[in-house]
């Protein structure tokens, strides 16, 4: 009888593991492995100093902190967040409130929110190096037309990171929308006809009945907006290169310069290291912290 | 109705785990697997040439400059591969230099390194730190030694050669000129004939030009700041570093005077845009007029023959102590850890590859400078020279040009010295704190290997 059970037990979980195979094999190949590697290589010296590997203990995480560009790199990159992460998610409701609305020509209206999401983000980069582009390009002249000076945005430390945000915020929110539209969709209407029925006002409509049921989405788009806010790279790659002297610079291109540029693959682990930990961070902030706070219908 | 919530979790719980990969397969390219330097070359087996035997080379090759050049590449491939037909060439096209960096790398890593490659000259040190490459003097000196270098400009070889030994031989070289635009300088009044000779030429012809919505000189910053720089330490005397790439003189009383000039044109003369200028910019900023003069690569002469609706001229860029300009551009390298049967094959091909005409054809192609001076003894080089006397500038400003910034740990280095010149231009710093910190910086980086 025991033996019979056991046999059961056996059998399905042999079952369970076989299906859950496919994906722990790749999450191991690309995901855990890497991981630790990048670890283990992250207390090595791997440089174009020393051929071959020396083990330092902790000193790429010492010397990273007496490292100015990181430091540098690290504030850029919570203004990154600071700038993006907020404004796209609060465009995102606005433009998806404003889509859920029935009425003519909505979806010519959805398309051309969304349509940025869809261009790749090189084409982006390089759609936009030419608004910004002084004398000739777009902004110039529209500033140029209101009477204003010409603005150098990618070439002067004090915008060019504004002009960034602004860029990322155009490509990501129409993204963001997509999930406010689902959620939206997914609140029952008998809620606000109760509250048009009580004479309750529009915007404690919005307060107490769509923000709250809507808050399981903005958690997600949170995490996801944070995250891609220390994912992008690819404009700095097409804009600025990371400049002037590293004003645009953020903490996955500094990672790219020091592995491919500087090839310092110890250093490169480390800061693949410290960027892990950020974004761990955010999930666990997210999970642990807001989770408890959302209300689920 | 929890459900909402799992499902959300899961999701979020996958999106994580997508990108934690991305981020860790981005960084698992650059892990370096065991690293030995053991490099027992299979030489005693293969030196007997089997006629008989089919060799492939891998070849890796950047493009830098605009046109059709894939095909020309491949094209010359495939002529070769006629006149040699134990020898096939697989030309890899791998993006920019800085790309095909990266390949290379991860290839010398996994042990599969390609046979020959296109590589920015300035890659030297870098690849003899990775010990990926061969010195090329055995097979020098069985063309003839030096009588077969002394064809090559002395320019281009300084970049290719260390320690007294040749690694590399130049393939497509530029040096950075100055263009400008004859139409504008009638219009200011000056002689279209005649570009400015000295820095303080420079100063009054830009000022002359200067107009609202034309620039009198645009100067590109971003990426290539410390080439830029170079022109003007060796128009005032020096080099930035020495010939065994382990020492940088940055913070010279020269240097500091040259790149004061730079920030002037911007800040006190108002004459050149201020900030960082886009390297690709200038180009189209020159050609749609909004710029006057330009200092660029002779690597752009065919993009702006082309497109240039008005009259322009290339000239030397000005001199103070004398002329100057740093080389730039691809030279070819062999690898280690090869067949000796795969090294002697891909000799042929660089030798082929930079044969007189075939430099010469290249030159005409790209706009590059002929690496080789015979090539402009040629028929085809002399009559191309007589119709258009511009291409002829970069190569007789050779004679002032000194080797690109190149150091071990090149990328820290150049780093080192490209931040704190953009800090000057954007007007955070001076130009005598920014050399200090640069030199301090980059002794940092070169410390390893000056012990």
């Amino acid at each position: 009888m025991d033996n019979r059970r056991f046999r059961f037990h056996w059998k399905t979980n042999t079952f369970a593991w076989l299906l859950l195979l496919p994906s722990l094999l790749f999450l191991f190949l690309f995901t855990f492995y890497p991981i630790a590697k990048t670890v283990k290589l992250s207390l090595f010296q791997a440089d174009l100093a020393t051929l071959v590997p020396v083990f330092i203990g902790l000193d790429n995480y010492t010397n990273l902190i007496g490292d100015e560009v990181f430091w540098k790199v690290m504030s850029n990159n919570l203004w990154f967040a600071i700038g993006t992460v907020p404004t796209s998610i609060i465009l995102a409701i606005l433009m998806a409130i404003y889509c859920n609305k029935a009425m003519r020509g909505t979806s010519m209206v959805r398309i051309s929110f969304f349509y940025p999401t869809m261009i790749p983000m090189i084409a982006v980069a390089n759609v936009w190096l030419f608004i910004y582009t002084p004398q000739y390009g777009l902004l110039s002249r529209l500033m140029k037309s209101i009477g204003q000076g010409d603005i150098n945005w990618l070439g002067s430390p004090q915008y060019v990171m504004w002009a960034m945000v602004i860029m990322v915020v155009w490509k990501e929110a129409g993204y963001f929308m997509i999930f406010f539209l689902a959620g939206l969709q997914n609140i029952p209407h008998d809620l606000y006809e109760s509250a048009q029925v009580d004479g309750v006002g529009r915007w404690t409509v919005f307060r107490k009945i769509t923000f709250p049921l809507l808050m399981p989405t903005t958690l997600f788009v949170s995490i996801v907006a944070l995250t891609n806010s220390f994912k992008l790279v690819d404009h700095i790659m097409i804009m600025t290169k990371g400049g002037p002297n590293n004003a645009s610079n953020l903490l996955l291109y500094y990672i790219y310069e020091s592995a491919f540029s500087f090839w310092d693959q110890g250093m490169a682990s480390t800061l693949t290291v410290v960027m892990i930990g950020v974004l761990l961070l955010f999930a666990t902030l997210n999970f642990f912290g807001l989770d408890k706070k959302i209300h689920y219908r | 109705m929890r459900l909402i919530s799992n499902m959300s979790n899961k999701t979020i719980l996958a999106s994580l785990c997508l990108m934690l990969s991305i981020t860790a397969c981005s960084n698992n390219t650059a892990a370096p697997e065991d690293q030995s330097s053991a490099t027992v070359s299979p030489s005693t087996a293969v030196n007997e040439t089997n006629k008989d035997e089919k060799v492939e080379l891998t070849f890796y090759y950047p493009i830098a400059v605009g046109g059709p050049l894939t095909a020309t590449v491949e094209g010359m491939a495939q002529e070769f591969t006629k006149q040699n037909p134990n020898i096939t060439i697989k030309p890899v096209y791998t993006g920019s230099y800085a790309d095909t960096a990266v390949k290379t790398q991860a290839g010398v890593q996994s042990k599969n390194p390609p046979d020959v490659a296109v590589l920015q000259s300035t890659e030297l040190f870098s690849l003899l730190d990775m010990d990926a490459i061969i010195p090329l003097d055995d097979y020098i000196a069985e063309e003839g030694g030096d009588s077969y270098l002394s064809d090559f400009y002395p320019a281009f070889l300084s970049n290719s050669q260390t320690g007294g030994k040749t690694y590399s031989i130049p393939f497509q070289r530029s040096t950075i000129v100055l263009y400008y635009n004859k139409d504008l300088f009638q219009a200011a009044g000056l002689d279209p004939e005649k570009a400015p000779q000295t820095w303080d030429e420079m100063r009054d012809y830009a000022k002359k030009l200067t107009k609202d919505g034309t620039w009198g000189l645009e100067i590109p910053v971003s990426g290539y700041a410390y080439w830029m720089l170079q022109t003007f330490a060796l128009q005032n005397g020096n080099n930035l570093m020495s010939e065994d790439g382990k020492k940088v003189m940055f913070n010279t009383p020269e240097n500091i005077e040259g790149l004061q000039y730079w920030s002037d044109l911007a800040k006190k003369d108002k004459v050149v845009p201020e900030g960082v200028t886009e390297w690709g910019t200038v180009p189209s900023d020159f050609l749609e007029g909004k710029t006057a003069m330009m200092y660029h690569t002779t690597g752009n002469l065919s993009n702006v023959k082309k497109n240039a609706k008005f009259n322009f001229g290339v000239s030397f860029l000005p001199k103070n102590k004398s002329y100057g300009s740093p080389t730039g551009g691809g030279n070819m390298y062999i690898f280690k850890d090869i067949d000796k049967k795969k090294q002697d094959a891909a000799w042929k091909f660089v030798q082929f590859m930079t044969e007189t005409e075939r430099a010469a054809q290249w030159s005409m192609d790209t706009g590059y400078v002929a690496v080789k001076k015979s090539a402009y003894e040629t028929e085809r080089m002399k009559k191309y020279t007589t119709d258009f006397p511009a291409a002829l500038v970069a190569r007789d400003q050779l004679e002032y040009a000194a080797a690109e910034l190149s150091t071990h740990n090149n990328g820290k280095v150049i780093k080192a010295l490209s931040d704190p010149i953009q800090a000057v231009l954007t007007g955070s710093m001076t130009p005598e704190e920014a050399l200090n910190k640069a030199q301090e910086e980059a002794d940092k980086a070169l410390a390893p290997f000056n012990k």
